[in-house]
């Protein structure tokens, strides 16, 4: 046969890899637009300002077709685990199996419910309980991401659990411990407020060329200020918690923390931090940089002063650790390019989106003209609207990528995991086509929002159950059961 | 066994049962998308009948896959990767049609609202046959090892047995899907769901003696478990019955819990035939047990609390969202 130089665990890599950045272009654009949403709806309900209900509706049109391919893309996530890393489940079906369970049973019932009687009872319940699915549909996802990061925060910092002698396996002791994971705590309000900030500059991009265009100049301009008041307060708790984030992982996983940095040597108390740089990943060492003192310690302690260990110093430390278990031909370096450039656009990003929204709410005043005057300013926050999704996965790439070569910290490799029994030819199918159909349905959903951008907010909700002329009819009137 | 052990594998069951009893309908009713509905003004009215709901119907499956996972891995992993390929299918066919609701509702062109009511529709066809097809095989043995993996060949599950099951539980969700359509439309939609149902029972009648026939070849259900099985088989064929007479005597409500519980028998059948295994292997030595697959007490013990207090929660909820949404839509007028 052919030789492509294709393994089972490249392809089952590069398939999670696929599968998961696609479903998370989805996830954080659903959460964050149902929270928008809920805002919008909560404001129509407090307000009675027609405006309002008709933002809701308008933006909660995009939020039903990712919602759509979000959970669907999703299912392959739940079966990848079993398909594709069968030894995986195995070992950690004790602590993996149970979050994954609680999330379909206290999350996706909870969202796939409300969501059906959001989108087709507009006029059937008062405004109030309108609002309040949609606020049950936001909370329904929100707890759905909870627990999928409870799992996560296992695979990057194990707590909670011991190993049975008998099965070698990890056996869960401490569910408080599992879901007290500090790891956890720092995670889930970032993935959070990183989706809050995805919709909201999604939203205030696609507002920014209808504003162009001059097109429902009042509708935009309501739904750009919703917008980036949110991006504000939100992009600002995503640098905060970001920040978090990182300084938990100088102790904990300093791998990871130092590829970030592009650290190969410890770090001196002058704290140079590399604004950019080149690596030689081969010979391990800094090629070239561009350094600028103290800010390496204001980011890792927020002090002047103090080290950081380097990549180098790590690689040994972890090999004194886990020779005894697993040989002392493991390498630890992680993928430093990517990590190090990776961070870089994701705090870049989050800064930037900090400043449009500050900008764009000054110029956005109720008696301003402004920002229909600065029309550079409305084509940059026009292209950022895809910037977020960029972002989200160079943030999963340094969370993921930062944790090689573990796919259970300290516990259990990545190479140990695939499925032994699943043939090279069905990855690559399996690949190939998941692959078309991403593309498919990614250039459909781009086509939809675009199409209903264009076709304007004043089109009628045709969802509506009791819309059209399907007339609805009791079951129990005569005339249900007359045959004519 | 433990009897947490036992409790969980009878939960998996149920959740199973949920699953077809509900998205049974859906994938029915996803099967008339085309010939069934004549016009695209019908085509609206019989996706909409299922609208709110495919989706809520759907979290059953990745709940009863979650649960399987977090009661026994064992069992979880070996069927996963096991049937690698069919549920690779099932992905494919349940991405389709799921996005299919959606995404034809918002196509300009008639050539693409054609495109994704065949999404539709062949996406609900295959979802059903394959899921038939996975769990007739799997009570006919596979190959699995020492270490419970499972490499099977193709003919281990696509041959006679596991291609009339999948046939079988194909045409029980369409009458399924049919009788729901009796029940949640009025006019010409209603009678023709009757008619359909008229000329389909005896098709699913004859699938079904054929099926029970493969049975007691196919698998050592009746040498195992003669008294359960023979009665459960009993019991399928008089919930058919029950359901088929619904038909004729034109009882809406009785042919929908007759085909209903027709769905859950056969998840009881399977269920019942595999206790105290999981998986069944060629090689008994290797079949997977209840009492070695599952997770550590500790675990089970932990999601059996946090679902007794979720599950009636979720449940009231759920059968709450099915009683808004309760009335019937009528029948588009015909135009020409």
């Amino acid at each position: 046969m052919l030789n492509l130089g294709l393994d089972i665990l490249g392809l089952a890599r590069f398939q999670f890899g696929m599968t998961t950045v696609f479903h998370f272009f989805f996830v954080p654009f659903s959460i964050g637009l149902a929270f928008v949403v809920a805002v919008m709806e909560t404001m129509y309900a407090i307000k009675g300002d027609e405006d309002y209900k008709k933002m809701a509706q308008f933006w909660g049109k995009m939020f039903l077709y990712s919602f759509a391919v979000g959970v669907v893309t999703g299912i392959i996530q739940e079966f990848q685990f079993g398909m594709n890393w069968s030894e995986y489940s195995r070992f950690m079906g004790d602590i993996f199996g149970a979050p994954l369970a609680i999330e379909a049973l206290a999350a996706f019932f909870l969202e796939s419910t409300f969501i059906g009687m959001w989108m087709f009872t507009w006029d059937r319940f008062n405004k109030w309980v309108h609002t309040l699915f949609i606020w049950l549909v936001m909370f329904g996802s929100s707890l759905s991401a909870l627990w999928i990061l409870a799992a996560n925060s296992f695979m990057q910092n194990p707590l909670g659990y011991i190993i049975n002698q008998k099965t070698g396996h990890v056996q869960m002791v401490s569910f408080g411990k599992v879901i007290g994971n500090p790891q956890l705590w720092n995670e889930f309000p970032h993935v959070i407020f990183g989706a809050f900030v995805t919709a909201a500059f999604v939203i205030a991009g696609c507002s920014a060329w209808r504003l162009l265009k001059k097109d429902h100049v009042g509708f935009y301009r309501k739904s750009l200020n919703v917008a980036l008041v949110i991006g504000l307060i939100f992009s600002l708790g995503s640098i905060a918690s970001g920040d978090l984030q990182t300084r938990y992982l100088i102790n904990n996983q300093p791998m990871k923390f130092a590829a970030m940095e592009g650290l190969y040597k410890n770090s001196t108390n002058k704290g140079e931090w590399a604004a950019v740089s080149g690596f030689d990943t081969k010979q391990h060492k800094t090629t070239w940089s561009v350094d600028v003192p103290y800010v390496l310690n204001l980011l890792s302690y927020h002090k002047t002063t103090g080290t950081v260990k380097g990549m180098n110093q790590v690689n040994k430390d972890m090999h004194a650790k886990y020779d005894k278990k697993f040989g002392s031909d493991m390498n630890y370096y992680v993928p430093t390019k990517t990590l190090f450039w990776s961070f870089r656009i994701m705090a870049g990003a989050g800064a930037l989106f900090a400043l449009l929204a500050i900008v764009g709410l000054i110029f956005n005043r109720k008696r301003s003209q402004l920002i229909m005057k600065q029309r550079w300013f409305l084509y940059i926050l026009g292209l950022c609207l895809w910037l977020p999704f960029v972002v989200n996965t160079a943030g999963w790439f340094v969370t993921e990528f930062g944790r090689y070569p573990w796919i259970v910290y300290g516990l259990l490799t990545i190479a140990d995991a695939v499925s032994p029994n699943v043939s090279v030819a069905s990855l690559l199918t399996t690949n190939i086509v998941y692959f078309a159909m991403f593309a498919i349905m990614g250039l459909i959903m781009i086509i939809l929002c675009h199409r209903t951008l264009k076709a304007g907010p004043d089109v009628e909700n045709t969802d509506g159950y009791a819309a059209g002329d399907t007339k609805e009819l009791d079951p129990y009137s005569k005339g249900a059961f007359n045959h004519d | 066994m433990t009897s947490l052990q036992f409790l969980w594998f009878i939960l998996i069951g149920v959740l199973f049962s949920g699953f077809f009893f509900l998205e049974g309908f859906d994938f029915g009713v996803g099967m008339l998308v085309k010939s069934f509905a004549k016009t695209s003004d019908e085509r609206d009215v019989v996706i909409k009948t299922i609208g709110p709901h495919w989706d809520g119907n759907e979290v059953w499956l990745i709940t009863a896959g979650g649960a399987m996972f977090a009661s026994f891995p064992m069992w979880y992993a070996t069927l996963f990767s096991g049937f690698y390929l069919v549920l690779f299918l099932i992905l494919a066919a349940l991405i389709f049609r799921g996005v299919s609701f959606e995404f034809r509702a918002n196509m300009k062109t008639d050539t693409w609202r054609n495109f994704w009511e065949w999404a539709s529709t062949i996406g609900s066809f295959c979802a059903a046959f394959l899921f038939g097809m996975l769990f007739t095989a799997m009570i006919a043995g596979m190959p699995i090892d020492k270490n419970g993996d499972m490499t099977a060949h193709f003919g281990d599950y696509v041959n006679l047995f596991s291609v009339v099951g999948g046939v079988a539980v194909t045409v029980l969700c369409l009458v399924h899907g049919l009788n729901f359509m009796r029940l949640k439309t009025t006019g010409s939609l209603r009678e023709r769901a009757l008619a359909w149902n008229k000329i389909l029972y005896p098709v699913l009648f004859a699938g079904e003696v054929v099926f029970a026939i493969l049975l007691f070849f196919s698998t050592d259900f009746f040498d195992k478990k003669p008294m359960t099985t023979t009665a459960i088989v009993v019991a399928l064929v008089i919930f058919t019955v029950l359901a088929y007479w619904g038909v004729l005597g034109n009882h809406e409500w009785l042919s929908f819990i007759g085909s209903g519980l027709s769905l859950i028998s056969v998840v009881v059948l399977i269920f019942n035939g595999l206790f105290p295994r999981v998986m069944i292997a060629n090689n008994p030595a290797n079949s997977l047990l209840i009492k070695n697959s599952s997770n550590s007490p500790y675990t089970l013990h932990l999601m059996t609390i946090l679902t007794f207090t979720i599950l009636p929660i979720v449940l009231i909820y759920f059968i709450w969202s099915y009683w808004v949404f309760y009335k019937r839509l009528a029948s588009p007028k015909q135009s020409a």
